[in-house]
């Protein structure tokens, strides 16, 4: 339970050892640059963007021609590849792409090149198609379509719009020029909207006759070809088979470079890196023979980085203290049990400036309260054993998914134990099953108790379980108030809430009202009944008359006693909202009923078995999901709302180190943060 | 006309008021959210699993229903179809006691529903967000467990 120390280290050091400091503080990964400027104009800034989208562009082009790799050879990646992680690679085979950088990028040359030699032929293959679709009309001409005709005679070669027949069109010429005598019409191929005529006619009326076929809609074909249509065809058919071997040949050069994948991949990270770098570059102020940089490192490991900036590159390096206003970086640094519940936390806000890091607190109601809402054994078991399982196939997994997979780990042991208490075992799967097919009913008893037989007992201690949870979130105002030496803030926000709120429930316990929701009445001994009260009276004045301490105007600063005090309802609703532990739980059991119930309607038969089996399969699955799904969404809830309402405020800055961020591999010796 | 209802008749249509009205307000709100959500997906398919996450949030009201109609039914026998005949009186406290989550379950999860489509536009915009934006939702539904609370302990109390 700790947020991890954290330094301010200057360094400044001789520019001949500007490249090998980066990339040591690149591999060392624990330093988040932070440079301050001043005003003062000695220094200049390098400008790096050029040479940075240079490497980015490199970076981009090898990503791309893995996609292309992936899209021609698709790599079969498993269901869990997600979990995988990155493969590592040593250090050794990092520094080579390095040397051979040029080759690898030839290699993604290549493929960027060959991909686009693929696309022109599958566009010119395209065409190809569409020019022998458009021929086939034509196909039955057996002169070429720009066929002028004999010395006497001229051929008009052309379509008309219109799905004519022989008549029509002779009823056009006729109609158009009736004063020619010598006209031969032949339809070579009708289709719905046009008719592919050859007309042949004198000479010396080609012009008549062809006005008058262009009055009926008659145009040349847009392509004249010098050749037979069925010829030329053939030779189209040709081209087409020989350009779709050359495609062929091309994807299978490209199928080739499926085994340089690693080449690509660590080419690209290579000048990932690399540009992270020169980012790192242009921030840096530069003199002629010097350079300077500052940035948080934790404490715990700035001694080794400072011993070594001195001693390897001779540079100079000092640790500042860090000043009131700076905006430290946050790292939380927690036990292997509590670290798991760290997502969560971050997901509200990492601690900010005068927070302490509630993960350990955090940890365990987290896996209390899910446990309790989920709250059946066997589903416990299943998501546990899901979890565990990858969490020992996948050691390599990403750190905040480990992390995740890890809570819901210890979350579905709580499961179990609650599962256990409540008796719940895929609902009531025993006697259902016990009775439907073997004629007894048999069930497991609940250690604890069958909160669907008493709500009002489990709706009690849900309560107070939000009771604890509550005065937990209290108890660390205090502590928060207590290492601040405010310790008036201590008395009247902490102590003084501490005694009305116990004061309250020590009155309430023995009363009736109580006893009727409770099922029994409780006998306080009566020197307890008489200090509740006290104490409770006690704090309540003690707010009114503290809350509005910042005014010095008495009138208004009852009147902001008094309307804190009114925050005892917000503790009511507060402490009412972990009701849902109890709807959670029931909903579970309930549901895994319904589904139980419905599978034993087949009966005792061989058909009643498939059945049961089918629909508690699917039903269960379904359960499970929605319920883990309700129970992480409300146990956030209870965390966020209640529970950090009381004393955490969040707002913290994530700290981002300067480091190798990769995107396909991960470098070994790379030594683990803190 | 009322009159004519018999015990048990009261309270199979509190329990069908229960699983229908807080279906209907679930279907409504679960519709509502996957519209938005499908708009997200569209745009970036990699946020799939965050938006259905919060799309599934006002769904829970009908399980809620559900779940009381079960309770409902078997707590009086109405499952295995020979159930004792309840007095008329005892009826209408079982129907009463199925109102809150039908009328609340409903509503909330309609207004959950429009809460969660803007949860998913904070996801759309700031995905490290998500957090936050689950909470939101999930604030609306308390009022689905306060009432599914006095639904169930009010079905439960009542004796046959």
């Amino acid at each position: 339970m700790a947020v991890l120390q954290m330094q301010r280290i200057n360094v400044c050091a001789l520019k001949e050892n500007r490249k090998a400091i980066l990339e040591r503080l690149q591999e060392f990964g624990a330093m988040e640059i932070d440079i301050r400027l001043g005003d003062g104009a000695e220094y200049e800034l390098q400008d790096v963007a050029p040479s940075r989208a240079i490497f980015e562009k490199q970076a981009h082009m090898a990503d791309h021609a893995l996609e292309v790799l992936q899209e021609y050879v698709p790599e079969k990646t498993g269901m869990f590849a997600s979990l995988e992680g990155k493969p590592l690679v040593d250090q050794e085979t990092f520094n080579k792409a390095a040397v051979c950088q040029e080759n690898y990028m030839e290699i993604a040359r290549n493929v960027t090149s060959l991909e686009k030699q693929t696309a022109e032929k599958k566009a010119s293959i395209q065409k190809l198609q569409d020019r022998i679709q458009a021929l086939t009309p034509w196909l039955a001409l057996p002169v070429p379509a720009e066929y002028g005709g004999t010395r006497h005679t001229a051929c008009l070669i052309g379509t008309i719009a219109g799905n004519l027949k022989l008549d029509d069109v002779y009823a056009l010429l006729a109609e158009r020029t009736p004063e020619t005598e010598a006209v031969d019409v032949q339809i070579i191929f009708t289709d719905k909207d046009y008719t592919y005529l050859a007309v042949t006619c004198l000479k010396t009326e080609a012009r008549d006759v062809e006005d008058a076929l262009r009055a009926g809609g008659f145009s040349r074909p847009a392509q004249a070809v010098r050749k037979v249509p069925s010829e030329y065809k053939k030779d189209l058919e040709e081209l087409l088979e020989q350009e779709t071997k050359e495609l062929l040949n091309l994807q299978e050069e490209i199928a080739g470079y499926a085994d340089r994948r690693q080449e690509l991949r660590l080419v690209s990270d290579y000048y990932r890196i690399r540009a992270d770098k020169y980012e790192i570059l242009g921030k840096i102020p530069q003199t002629a023979k010097t350079f300077a940089l500052s940035g948080y490192v934790p404490a715990s490991r700035a001694d080794d980085l400072i011993r070594e900036l001195q001693e390897t590159y001779g540079a100079m390096a000092e640790t500042e203290p860090i000043g009131e206003e700076e905006d430290v970086p946050v790292v939380l640094k927690n036990n292997r049990f509590s670290e798991s519940v760290e997502g969560v936390l971050t997901a509200f806000g990492l601690p900010g400036k005068g927070d302490i890091d509630p993960t350990f607190f955090t940890s365990i109601f987290y896996v209390f309260l899910f446990g309790l809402m989920l709250s059946d054994a066997a589903y416990g078991l299943i998501v546990s054993a899901v979890c565990g399982a990858a969490l020992l196939k996948f050691p390599r997994m990403g750190e905040n998914l480990r992390k995740s997979v890890q809570l819901f780990f210890w979350c579905g042991i709580s499961t179990i134990v609650w599962g256990v208490l409540f008796g719940g075992y895929f609902g009531d799967v025993v006697d259902i099953v016990s009775e439907t097919f073997f004629g007894k009913k048999v069930s497991i008893p609940a250690v604890w108790f069958v909160p669907l037989n008493e709500p009002m007992r489990m709706l009690i201690y849900s309560m107070l379980f939000g009771v604890i949870h509550l005065f937990t979130g209290l108890a660390l105002k205090g502590y928060i108030c207590l290492r601040d030496k405010r310790y008036v803030d201590f008395l009247c926000d902490c102590v003084l809430w501490f005694l009305l709120l116990l004061g309250l429930i020590g009155m309430l316990l023995p009363t009736e009202l109580f006893a009727g929701i409770a099922g029994q009445q409780i006998v306080l001994p009566a020197a307890v009944v008489t200090a509740s009260k006290w104490s409770a009276v006690a704090g309540a004045v003690g707010i009114v008359l503290m809350s509005g301490r910042g005014t010095k105007n008495i009138g208004v600063r009852l009147a902001l006693g008094a309307y804190d005090l009114y925050n005892v309802t917000g503790w009511l609703s507060d402490v009412l909202s972990y009701s849902r532990l109890l709807a959670l739980g029931l909903a579970t059991g309930v549901i895994a009923s319904v589904i139980n119930q419905m599978g034993s309607m087949g009966g005792k038969s061989v058909v009643g078995v498939i059945v049961f089996v089918l629909v508690f399969i699917v039903g269960h699955t379904f359960n499970i999901g929605i319920n883990l799904l309700g129970a992480y969404v409300h146990t956030c809830r209870l965390q966020y709302v209640e529970f950090f309402g009381k004393f955490y405020e969040g707002g913290g800055r994530e700290f981002h180190p300067f480091h190798r961020e990769t995107k396909y591999v991960d470098i070994k010796e790379e030594k683990e943060l803190c | 006309m009322l009159s004519s209802i018999s015990g048990n008749g009261w309270a199979l249509l509190g329990a069908a008021l229960a699983a229908t009205l807080a279906g209907i307000g679930s279907a409504w709100g679960v519709g509502l959210a996957g519209q938005a959500a499908s708009g997200v997906v569209t745009e970036d398919p990699s946020k799939f699993a965050k938006v259905l996450v919060i799309q599934l949030l006002p769904g829970t009201q009908g399980i809620y229903g559900l779940l009381v109609a079960f309770v409902t039914l078997s707590q009086f026998g109405l499952l295995g179809g020979n159930a004792a005949e309840l007095p008329v009186e005892t009826g209408l406290m079982v129907f009463a006691a199925c109102l809150p989550i039908a009328i609340v379950g409903m509503i909330s999860a309609y207004h959950q529903g429009k809460t969660a489509v803007a949860a998913i536009g904070i996801v759309a915009k700031k995905p490290d967000q998500f957090g936050k934006a689950m909470l939101f939702p999930a604030m609306v539904e308390t009022y689905a467990i306060l009432a599914l609370l006095i639904s169930i302990l009010a079905v439960t109390s009542i004796r046959v």
